[in-house]
Formats: C-alpha cells, sequence, structure tokens
C-alpha cells in the first residue's frame, strides 16, 4: 500500500468515527409554525437537560413548511397552527406518510392597538368590519379621528386562517390591509403605529401593545379554555404513525403534567 | 502525458469550470418554468397579470397579480428618481471636481454603502424612518412607498455611482485637454463634453440600478407594508412582488395552486429584470460614441 492508500485508510477511519458518534445521539427535527415555536423551544430546553443524549433541531418557517417537511420525511415532527388540509393528507399517504395528530395547547388570538389607543373593547361585528374596510375611521370605535391601519398576516399563515374563521366568517380582509410575516413583525408594527390594529397569539403579548377586550370579554388562559373568549384554536404537533422512540418520548414529554407547566410558563394554554 | 493532451485537458477543464455557472442558470430557469406553469390550468394569463385581487387562500382563490405588478414598478420607479442624480451627481463629484484626499475618503464610503446586508437597512427603515415619517406627515402609517423607495434608493446609490464613475473615468484625457485648450471651464467641460460623452456608460449604471431595486425583497418585505392594492397616494403600503414570495412561499402547502402562482411570479419577476438587462445592453449600444471614445 502506497502512501496516498494510507491516506485513504486514515480518512476513511476518520468519517467512520464522526459518523458514528453522530448515530449515538439521536436527532429530532422539529419544524413549522411560529406560534407554536415558542412551545416547542421551552419545552425542547428542559427535555434535553433531562435527555443529553438526544438532540433536538429546531426551527419555524410556518405551519405549512411543517407539514411539507413532514411529508418529505426531512422532518419528525410538524408543529402546526391548524389541523391538516385534505390535499396535504392525501400527499402524505401517496409518500408512506400516516400523520398523527396531537393536540399541544391552545391559543387565543388577540387583538391588539397601541398603548395610546382609548379603544377598549370590540364586538366580533366590529372587528370583522375593521378587517373587511368598512370601517376605516376609529372614530366609529370611539377612537380619535384617524384612519385605521388594518395590519393582517400574509394569507396562508395558520393564525390568519383561525381569524379569518373565527372573526371573519371567511369574508374577504381588505387588500389595503397590510401584511407582516410573523407574529412578531405585528407586535413590532402596532407597537411603533398609533392608529393601527393587529392580531396575535397569546404568547407574544408584551407590554408594548394593549390587547382589546372581544364582546367583553378579556383575553386569558382561563377565558380560552372555558371557550368564553371566541378567538382560540388548538395547536398541534403532528408525527408520522411510527415516530422515532425519541420524537415520540419528546411528544409524550410536551403533554406530562411537567411539560403543561412550561406551556403555561410561555403564555399558552395547557390542555387538561 | 503528452504536452499537447495535457493542454487539451487544461482547454477541457476550464471550459467545465465555465459551463458550470451556464448549467446552473439553465437549470433554476427550467425549475422556475415547470414550477409556473401550471399556473395556467387555473387561471388565464390575462387574469394572472391584469387581476385586481390576489387572494390565494380564500375559497374560491384569486389570483391577480396586478397590484403586486404595480407596487414593484412604482417603489422603483421612485427610488430612481432618488438614486439617479444622487449617484450620478456623486460619480461626477469623485472623477472630476473632488481633490484626492477627499476622494480617497468618499470612494469608499460609497462602496462600503454597497456592502450594508439589506436586512439592516430594512431594519433602519422600520424602526427610525416608519415612525418619523408617520410622526413628521401625520400619516396612518410609516410603512409606505415613500419608505421603500429611500430604503431603495440608499440600495442603488453604490451602484449607479461606482458603474458611472467607470464611464467616466473612461473618457480619453484627449477629450478634456481639446476642451480645455478651446477655452472651456471646467464646468462646460463637465457638461458638454466629458458626461455626453460617458452617456452610455451611466445609462447602463442607472439601468443595473432599476434591475436591483426591483430585485431586491428584504427591504420591501420590511418597509412596503405589503397591502395587496394598487395605490392611491405615495403613502400607501405596497406589496412588491418580492415581497409576496417571500412572505407567502413558507406556508403555502407544496405544489398547490398557490405555490405555482408563487412561482408565475416568479417568472414574471425574472422577464421585467431580464427586461431591464437588454434595455441596458441596448442603450450602452445605441449611445456609443465612436472613435477614441468608444467606452
Amino acid at each position: 500500500m502506497g502512501k496516498p492508500g494510507k491516506i485513504f485508510v486514515w480518512i476513511m477511519a476518520c468519517i467512520l468515527f464522526v459518523a458514528g458518534s453522530a448515530a449515538a445521539a439521536e436527532t429530532v427535527i422539529v419544524k413549522g409554525s411560529t406560534t407554536v415555536l415558542p412551545i416547542a423551544q421551552a419545552a425542547a430546553e428542559a427535555f434535553i437537560k433531562k435527555n443529553p443524549q438526544i438532540n433536538i433541531s429546531l426551527s419555524g418557517g410556518g405551519s405549512g413548511d411543517g407539514v411539507k417537511a413532514l411529508i418529505d420525511k426531512t422532518a419528525d415532527i410538524a408543529n402546526s397552527s391548524r389541523e391538516m388540509k385534505k390535499e396535504e393528507i392525501a400527499l402524505a399517504k401517496s409518500r408512506g406518510v400516516k400523520p398523527v395528530e396531537h393536540r399541544v395547547a391552545i391559543d387565543a388570538i388577540v387583538p391588539v392597538v397601541h398603548p395610546s389607543n382609548p379603544v377598549q373593547d370590540l364586538t366580533l361585528e366590529q372587528l370583522s368590519l375593521v378587517y373587511q374596510g368598512k370601517i376605516s375611521n376609529w372614530k366609529e370605535l370611539g377612537g380619535a379621528d384617524k384612519r385605521i391601519t388594518v395590519i393582517s398576516r400574509d394569507t396562508s399563515s395558520g393564525t390568519y386562517e383561525a381569524w379569518s374563521q373565527k372573526v371573519l366568517h371567511n369574508a374577504k380582509v381588505t387588500p389595503r390591509a397590510q401584511l407582516q410575516a410573523s407574529n412578531g413583525a405585528i407586535v413590532q408594527t402596532v407597537s411603533r403605529n398609533r392608529y393601527a390594529v393587529g392580531y396575535i397569539g397569546i404568547g407574544y403579548l408584551n407590554p408594548s401593545v394593549k390587547p382589546l377586550k372581544v364582546n367583553g370579554v378579556e383575553a386569558s388562559p382561563r377565558t380560552a379554555l372555558s371557550g368564553k373568549f371566541p378567538v382560540a384554536r388548538p395547536l398541534y404537533m403532528f408525527t408520522d404513525e411510527k415516530p422515532k422512540k425519541a420524537a415520540a418520548d419528546f411528544i409524550r414529554f410536551i403533554l406530562s403534567p411537567e411539560g403543561r407547566k412550561i406551556i403555561e410558563k410561555t403564555g399558552f394554554v395547557p390542555l387538561k | 502525458m503528452t504536452r499537447s493532451f495535457r493542454e487539451k485537458l487544461i482547454r477541457k477543464a476550464f471550459f467545465g469550470f465555465a459551463a458550470v455557472s451556464i448549467i446552473f442558470l439553465l437549470l433554476i430557469i427550467l425549475f422556475l418554468f415547470r414550477e409556473a406553469l401550471p399556473t395556467f390550468q387555473f387561471v388565464s394569463i390575462g387574469r394572472f397579470i391584469f387581476g385586481m385581487e390576489w387572494y390565494p387562500t380564500y375559497e374560491p382563490p384569486e389570483f391577480g397579480i396586478w397590484p403586486l405588478i404595480v407596487g414593484s414598478l412604482v417603489v422603483t420607479s421612485f427610488s430612481t428618481l432618488i438614486a439617479v442624480p444622487l449617484g450620478v451627481l456623486s460619480a461626477i463629484y469623485i472623477s472630476e471636481i473632488a481633490p484626492p484626499a477627499v476622494k480617497e475618503i468618499l470612494k469608499p464610503a460609497i462602496e462600503l454603502l454597497a456592502g450594508l446586508p439589506s436586512v439592516v437597512l430594512g431594519f433602519f427603515g422600520m424602526v427610525v424612518l416608519a415612525p418619523w415619517l408617520q410622526d413628521t406627515f401625520d400619516l396612518p402609517t410609516g410603512l409606505n412607498i415613500v419608505n421603500a423607495s429611500i430604503m431603495l434608493a440608499v440600495m442603488a446609490i453604490p451602484t449607479i455611482s461606482s458603474i458611472s464613475e467607470d464611464a467616466l473615468y473612461s473618457v480619453p484625457r484627449e477629450f478634456k485637454e481639446a476642451s480645455y485648450a478651446l477655452g472651456a471651464t471646467r464646468h462646460e467641460t463637465i457638461v458638454k463634453v466629458i458626461v455626453p460623452a460617458a452617456l452610455s456608460g451611466i445609462s447602463t449604471a442607472v439601468i443595473l440600478g432599476m434591475a436591483r431595486a426591483i430585485g431586491e425583497t428584504m427591504v420591501v418585505l420590511m418597509v412596503a407594508g405589503g397591502a395587496a392594492a394598487v395605490p392611491e397616494s405615495i403613502f400607501d403600503s405596497v406589496r412588491p412582488m418580492p415581497a409576496s414570495i417571500a412572505a407567502e412561499m413558507g406556508e403555502a402547502p407544496f405544489r398547490s395552486n398557490h405555490y405555482h402562482a408563487l412561482f408565475a411570479t416568479g417568472v414574471v419577476l425574472l422577464v421585467l429584470t431580464l427586461a431591464f438587462n437588454f434595455i441596458a445592453d441596448y442603450v450602452s449600444h445605441k449611445f456609443r460614441e465612436t472613435g477614441s471614445a468608444t467606452l
């Protein structure tokens, strides 16, 4: 064996060693909805502390992206803020993936305005008209005589879908609405615009924006779980019918009492 | 290994490297069209391009991208209006007027501007410019055409300035000398001799700057506001095509109608950018000075 041959053997040995040690630490790939991301993140941190041999790779991208990755088998768990669509289930089955739904939490979608806005409470009807562009001045809602800047999510987000079903009853959002790509971007925009109204998952509420009551009900974990707060929806994680052991353990952890506490801390509502 | 064989081998290898980029380009275009074409099975080309409503996930969906095209064209035109005077005049100043010491600072500074990541510019537009615009003009929103145009202009200025400057720099020395010899002042020389001689290069610079602005995604995604409606004033929000693609692609179900429509939007964008490049090419040939002024 000449010199190049020896080098080749060494390289192979190194590759095998690296590959071997990577296989020892199992990796769970979690992808999808930006709404579910904070839950997955907090849960993953606690989970890895208890199971240091498992790696969890987390990314956002949106509900559609997560489901896509599950179907392509590039993710083990798909986070989603909506149910799977019929076409997605059909596509998954054609690729040999049988998606299983795990409800992990309930999210309340809260309308928010700038803290200086005097408006406190809107009915579902009023919110619907604002988003359709039929009410366009804060004066009509008891505020200043200023045009309302309507801020919505991009039309393919799960949050948008829930808002559109629960508030707009599937009427069209005005094309004049500004579209933002994430919950964080809406908070950012509304906190800097005195005349804006937006909607976000309850986990993203912070003091830079003011939550509005809907039909006189304040958004809180209690009102969301009891169904009193009218704009609430379940959040999901999807796995294949036969998930990796580590992925199954992770889901079980999230649904355990400890996981429920973590969900509560991130501002969402755990299921009982 | 004979010498001639080695020569041949080297030639082939270099051809291979050169061909790689063309193959990539062709494959990308092929992929783009393959994913875009199914769009026209559920919406006609006319309704797609001139349709006024973009509701891709609504039941029944509407796939009209006219408001997005208008959005792209409006922010590109306004940014050009801002960037051309600034870019070209700064190029003239650097190349013809500035003393060497000033030139040495100014030139790298403008080039550094080109290195600013677009997300940083977008953030600046969102956090600094938008609230300022809103307060100053008492607007319903600071995320609008004006904001996006200013930020895009900042991105286009380095392109316009450095290409214009190259064009001005390549104007032959004899032209200047002849002009001065005839008793022209410096100002007359710049306006009547140097700039006309460099005009084809300057036009190319302007058009390439516009091409940069129309394809830019991050800035318009962050500061244009994202309203898919044809604007009525320069303070309205718009949703240029790249912003629409970037915002929606992540959540569009794989191979759905929405997914294909976004690819078709990408094709429209590609066609517009190509058109800019062809115009740039045409202009640089058409206005080319002959003789020693050839650039």
